[in-house]
């Protein structure tokens, strides 16, 4: 009989860790040939034209970078969240405090100058978004409710909630759909690219990359978070306040999804809908185990998923791929990156006894 | 089990060691932490592979390649921690893994597990969730698990630690009962009072070896302690000149639960002045965890003060005490004491990343970061591939330097050490014993806390015994005599 062991191995060199999401990138694709085969796809046509589709004129690359921003926003919301052990799951649900947060403001204070106005409505969306967050962490911190199951559920909350808002008091007058009003157009985001939909809120997210990097590797609340996540027992004996770590951890967490929620109301749609975010909020959760949890990652992975996103309708119309190619890519690559973030620490053993 | 070795690496766990069992009796296998107590029943219950010696069941030599083999050899294991489902009933968690086939028994199981339960008196409701049990009750369903699966040895692994004194009368009643019937048992345990009251024969490791084997009818409480600390004398070390002075640590009244809710440190009150090392010793158990981490700042203690350098300082906190400048050397340096994940430097700033110049205004000075952890480094001979090397890839020792360097580069002058040296090899436990005493020499408090009573006696200038949350006595070096101090740390006042 062969029997499977798994056993630890020695730390891997620092390189090694930086090319892991790069291969598991490649065999992604590999792998993903699979279906695309199966569903009698050209290999070579598919991905050629996923990435034109993508990438290859001045329309698709804006839509790409379009699309990247709240995924860049949610991804970091999960990974900063969960370098310090606080599980949030819930940034789908942070994103929708956020986004009724700036409809409601759009539409209710459309007098204010757009240079307050949209100042405005980030820092409150920020802050909605931190104080859904900072909920479950509360909790946590208080009396060691589960985190995951709390800001999960939350989510289903916020849902129900901005239905009821979507039905009553946010539906915009005489229609029948739940969809609000229009937000002011000094609410809007600023358009930086003419001709395209490339907002402020695009370098805005990129600009939160660097933020967050800073954060991390430069502070005494970056090295406190992580302490506190690698070990909350060392911490504590340390001198570290850890349930304030966990609580501003929470706070800066769900501000990020809220800020997704903002762009996507003001910069996207411009009212607000019960179909604001097609999940970015859990696929921020894919996208930061992606990045590994570094922030650059994350901006990477984000970017990567838009490509597929973006790509996969124009893969469908010139290769003849289900869209839906795009969705298992995502998924392949989740679980790529997984099993190499397990053998990264890990190794099998085979033993025949 | 005839002269099983087993080596981890290059410690060895396991020397040679024998150990008999007969049906119908209870042998005490007892021993401080790290004698190698639970090293040798994980090779009897098929964890680890033997690196030496043999393994006779019912005369017949047999090798377990897992706990499989061992159960299916009749040896039940009954953990300190249970390994139940608490969200299934009593019935469900005794079938789990036994059924053969597809589909449930639960009649035939049922009728089973009452058959059992009537034999040796042991009632629990099969329908009783394991969640509404007391952990005594726990533990019975854990021995009749073992009962179910047709076990005749059983090894308990400190049973009692776990549970309030009117359960263990219980438990010793259960125990009574299986021997009767002709059930044989390993008892772990380190203590005394316990074994006697229990067991049949004991056995006494120390150090990976049996150092003795007695008849529980022939030898009593004050050898057993002695014969499990060990009497070894060795040379005292150099202890230079030094006078004691102020009061540097004070403590006064002390009171504290552990975990479970029961008391654990129960009126202590004491000195440690500067330029001597006092020894607080004690099997463990008797509440010197849990008297580190009020001193630590780690758990908030019901009743009590602490002054440090004749400063009130308030208890329950890890960063007044930090501030106070006490050096501290937790009990487990893997879990309390270090980020196994982090690099060296990482870890050395643990306790100075808030305060300058390690950082100013929120911000890490990553200069001043280096050039401390490299002095730290440097100071302590701690060896590592550099500053950045993650501390997980450094030897037991080393992690030991990393906190001595970490918490001793500022000349504190209070140090508090629980079990500095536990796990660690003869050099490692050297260099930190010399460097207990150069902090003394240099006019720091010292307080040690260590169940190993030679290193007690190796460094102490005065000695103070806890049991059971209490301070059963105190002498100075000159005065100390083994035997009186084994007879404290037994619960015999003198």
């Amino acid at each position: 009989m062969i029997s499977m062991n798994i056993v630890k191995r020695k730390p891997l060199p620092h390189w090694v860790r930086i090319v892991i999401p790069f291969a598991a990138v490649v065999i992604t694709l590999l792998l993903a040939a699979i279906p695309i085969l199966f569903a009698g796809g050209n290999l070579g046509k598919a991905y050629s034209s996923l990435f034109y589709g993508a990438l290859g004129n001045r329309f698709n690359l804006l839509e790409t970078f379009v699309k990247s921003s709240p995924l860049i926003l949610t991804g970091l919301a999960v990974a900063f969240a969960f370098r310090a052990r606080f599980w949030n799951i819930g940034a789908e649900g942070q994103l929708f405090a956020g986004a009724i947060m700036a409809a409601v403001i759009g539409i209710y204070f459309p007098g204010l100058p757009p240079y307050i106005l949209v100042p405005f409505i980030m820092v409150s969306g920020f802050l909605a978004g931190g104080l859904w967050a900072a909920v479950p962490a509360f909790l946590k911190t208080k009396w060691k409710v589960d985190d995951v199951v709390t800001t999960l559920l939350l989510n289903y909350v916020m849902i129900h909630l901005m239905g009821s808002l979507l039905f009553g008091p946010l539906q915009a007058p005489g229609s029948s759909w739940p969809r609000s009003s229009a937000i002011a157009d000094a609410a809007h985001y600023p358009m930086l690219i003419a001709r395209s939909r490339f907002h402020i809120g695009i370098p805005l997210a990129f600009a939160l990359v660097l933020i967050i990097w800073f954060i991390n590797s430069k502070t005494v609340f970056g090295y406190q978070s992580k302490g506190v996540g690698i070990n909350i027992r060392a911490a504590a004996f340390g001198g570290i306040n850890t349930n304030m770590v966990i609580l501003k951890t929470a706070l800066i967490s769900g501000g990020l999804a809220g800020l997704a929620g903002v762009g996507e109301v003001c910069a996207i749609q411009y009212h607000l809908l019960m179909d604001i975010s097609p999940g970015y909020g859990y696929t921020g959760i894919v996208i930061a185990m992606l990045g590994n949890l570094h922030p650059i990652g994350v901006a990477l992975a984000a970017f990567f998923f838009s490509i597929i996103n973006v790509g996969a309708q124009t893969m469908s119309r010139m290769a003849g791929v289900p869209v839906y190619i795009s969705g298992v890519i995502e998924g392949v690559a989740l679980m790529v990156m997984l099993i190499f973030l397990l053998l990264s620490e890990y190794k099998i053993r085979w033993k025949r006894s | 089990m005839r002269e099983v070795t087993k080596r981890f690496l290059d410690v060895v766990a396991n020397d040679s060691v024998t150990l008999e069992l007969f049906p119908g009796e209870v042998v005490a296998l007892l021993g401080e932490n790290g004698a190698g107590k639970t090293t040798l029943m994980n090779v009897l219950f098929g964890y680890y592979q033997l690196d030496g010696g043999k393994l006779l069941v019912r005369g017949k030599e047999t090798v377990f390649s897992s706990p499989k083999d061992a159960i299916e050899s009749g040896i039940a294991m009954i953990h300190q921690h249970f390994t139940l489902v608490p969200s299934q009933t009593v019935l469900e968690n005794v079938m789990i893994g036994v059924e053969e086939s597809f589909f449930l028994n639960m009649a035939k199981a049922r009728k089973k597990l009452l058959r059992i339960e009537e034999q040796f008196g042991l009632y629990l409701d099969p329908d009783a969730y394991v969640w509404t049990l007391a952990i005594g009750e726990k533990q019975k369903l854990e021995i009749l698990k073992a009962l179910y699966r047709e076990a005749e040895i059983l090894i308990m692994d400190e049973p009692t630690a776990v549970l309030a004194p009117t359960e263990t009368k219980e438990l010793f009643e259960t125990l009574k009962t299986l021997v009767a019937r002709g059930k044989s048992i390993i008892f772990i345990s380190h203590h005394l009072q316990e074994v006697m009251e229990i067991s049949d024969r004991v056995i006494v490791l120390r150090n990976g070896r049996n150092v003795a084997e007695r008849k529980t009818s022939e030898t009593a409480i004050p050898e057993l302690a002695s014969l499990m600390v060990g009497r070894e004398l060795l040379e005292r070390l150099e202890h230079g000149e030094s006078s004691p002075g102020e009061p540097v640590l004070e403590v006064a009244d002390l009171h504290a639960k552990n975990s479970r809710g029961i008391k654990a440190v129960d009126g202590v009150s004491f000195q440690v002045r500067e330029g001597e090392v006092l020894g607080v010793a004690g099997v463990s158990g008797n509440g010197q965890t849990e008297l580190s981490e009020i001193l630590f700042g780690q758990i908030v203690p019901e009743r009590g003060s602490m002054k440090i350098l004749g400063k009130e300082v308030p208890v329950g906190s890890s960063k007044a005490v930090i501030k106070s400048g006490v050096a501290r050397i937790p009990e487990d340096r893997i879990s309390t004491g270090l980020f196994m994940d982090l690099s060296v430097k990482e870890n050395m700033i643990l306790e100075s990343h808030v305060s300058e110049p390690i950082s100013r205004n929120g911000l890490l000075n990553k200069q001043e970061i280096e050039s401390f952890a490299l002095s730290c480094v440097k100071s302590f001979q701690v060896k590592t591939d550099g500053i950045e090397a993650p501390v997980k890839s450094l030897s037991g020792g080393n992690l030991q330097k990393v906190i001595l360097a970490r918490e001793l580069v500022g000349d504190p002058k209070v140090v508090v050490a629980c079990q500095p040296t536990r796990g660690l090899d003869v050099g490692a436990m050297e260099y930190v014993h010399q460097v207990m005493l150069d902090e003394r020499s240099k006019g720091a408090g010292v307080l040690l806390i260590s169940d190993d009573l030679d290193e007690i006696f190796l460094l102490s200038d005065r000695i103070i015994v806890m049991y059971q949350g209490k301070i059963m006595g105190e002498t100075d070096i000159e005065h100390a005599d083994r035997d009186k101090i084994g007879l404290w740390m037994s619960g015999v006042a003198s």
